[in-house]
């Protein structure tokens, strides 16, 4: 078969880029996400390392950490040290409780002797691009501005080749990354109780807001917490994300924020 | 250049303890807005790759002033390196949290808000405000931010003071400039427009190409 024309569309080649047409009159909820579960959908959590024996996660699919060598040289290799904070087990809680059959996947780049300013995140960032991933959850951003460009790219990439990759909106007057790109969906709080409530924010750079107050989630040594934050915010997003791409696999990054936007509570998506 | 500057900076702007109290005001004041028990603000020390309790009002005062632990792991651990705040009600629940906490002093909070302290590109350190008596709104999170912007800037001059002195107490040239200085601010009125101009032949000579 003849590859798919990449930079135009002669006359000929129209036929092979045909697309599905039914689309609903409405984009819905029940259309978009009613009855997924996220069977098949494969989540990474980018974060301190995730719980799988929580029962509020309910087990993991596969657990990586990133860490460096002598040199300085970021590596990845199997994690056995689990969650080293009970924030990435919060967010996997979060996913699972809304895409209770999403395959959950855990990157940690967080451990000792980290504190944000190597390119832990960045490797993490690129290894869960390179896995295929379908959805990511970053509830986290740097400041570094040298980081800037690579994760620019890196998130286009992702946007490319159908990686979804959901970050968390800084709520403090700095400028950080990568949430700020328009590859990525950014998450900020609302205070509503419902975690399906979705607000599509008409002045971005921060699209979607999603429940970050008050929020239960597991933690560490089986417990579980009241938490509030954007970076809990953004878990709700990326289940929200893998139910729809459960549902309709078929979906670019950019059809399925456009399919969040029509069932955002604000734009009238609720049923 | 940067080390000149430092110490120019800190011989112009004050003493460590100056910055020191300037941070303990940070969280004095953090703590009255919250109507909270205890605010605490961590710096972290790169070499050590340790968050320090550089500033701590209300309870815990005493035991936790200059405690360290590892960073890159725990909920401020977390905070500084994903430059994300963070709200917890119930972090007596956290196991890791509870032991480190009792271990250093028997007060173990209910209720945390911790945000990281970001200067530049950089995170300095974290502030924490621990069991506020009102329920949290996002409201709080923005005043919390913008407490956290004052006292990144507080913990900022406290740095530079402290590699000012580090450079001007060492054996290298920076120290002789200081040394210099004293010497010249204890001068005799009659003899200073003698030592200037010579400073000033000083200054001709090293700009020389």
């Amino acid at each position: 078969m003849t590859e798919l024309p990449a930079w135009s569309l002669p006359a000929d080649a129209v036929g092979r880029i045909a697309l599905a047409t039914d689309w609903p009159a409405e984009v819905t909820r029940e259309w978009a996400w009613g009855d997924s579960t996220g069977k098949g959908v494969r989540v990474c959590i980018i974060d301190s390392g995730v719980d799988g024996s929580h029962r509020l996660v309910g087990g993991i699919e596969s657990a990586v950490a990133v860490s460096k060598d002598e040199d300085g040289a970021a590596f990845v290799a199997e994690d056995l040290d689990g969650d080293v904070c009970g924030h990435g087990t919060a967010c996997a809680g979060i996913v699972r409780s809304l895409a209770p059959e999403a395959e959950i996947h855990s990157v940690r780049v967080l451990g000792p002797g980290f504190t944000g300013g190597g390119n832990i995140l960045l490797f993490g960032l690129r290894y869960a691009i390179e896995q295929g991933f379908d959805v990511v959850n970053l509830s986290l951003s740097t400041t570094k501005k040298d980081y800037a460009s690579v994760l620019h790219e890196l998130a286009d990439s992702a946007y490319f080749q159908r990686t979804v990759l959901v970050a968390s909106a800084h709520n403090m007057p700095v400028e950080s990354y990568p949430w700020r790109f328009s590859s990525v969906i950014s998450v900020g709080s609302h205070e509503e109780a419902d975690p399906t409530v979705l607000y599509y924010n008409p002045s971005p750079p921060v699209e979607f807001f999603a429940k970050g107050v008050d929020v239960e989630v597991a933690w560490l040594g089986g417990e579980t917490l009241s938490a509030s934050g954007n970076s809990f915010a953004t878990p709700h997003v990326t289940a929200l994300c893998a139910l729809i791409r459960s549902k309709h696999p078929e979906l670019t990054p950019f059809q399925l924020k456009s399919v969040l936007h029509l069932t955002s509570s604000n734009v009238g998506g609720t049923r | 250049m940067s080390e000149l500057n430092a110490a120019v900076a800190a011989a112009a702007l004050g003493s460590e303890e100056r910055f020191r109290e300037l941070l303990r005001s940070v969280v004095e004041v953090a703590r009255a807005i919250f109507a909270a028990k205890a605010s605490s603000i961590l710096l972290l020390d790169e070499e050590a790759h340790e968050l320090v309790f550089e500033a701590v009002v209300g309870e815990g005062e005493e035991s936790l002033l200059g405690q360290r632990f590892p960073a890159g792991t725990g909920v401020a651990g977390w905070v500084l390196a994903t430059r994300t705040p963070l709200v917890i009600e119930d972090v007596a629940r956290d196991p890791r949290f509870a032991k480190d906490v009792a271990e250093g002093t028997g007060y173990v909070p209910q209720g945390l808000m911790a945000v990281p302290l970001l200067h530049d590109e950089r995170a300095l350190g974290v502030l924490e405000v621990l069991d506020r008596q009102s329920h949290f709104t996002l409201q709080e999170m923005e005043l919390l931010g913008l407490f956290a912007s004052q006292a990144a800037i507080a913990l900022d001059l406290l740095q530079r003071a402290r590699e000012a002195e580090a450079a001007l107490a060492g054996d290298g040239d920076l120290a002789v400039v200081a040394r210099v200085a004293t010497v010249l601010g204890e001068l005799d009125e009659d003899r200073r427009p003698d030592s200037q101009q010579l400073l000033e032949a000083l200054e001709k000579v090293l700009r020389r190409k």
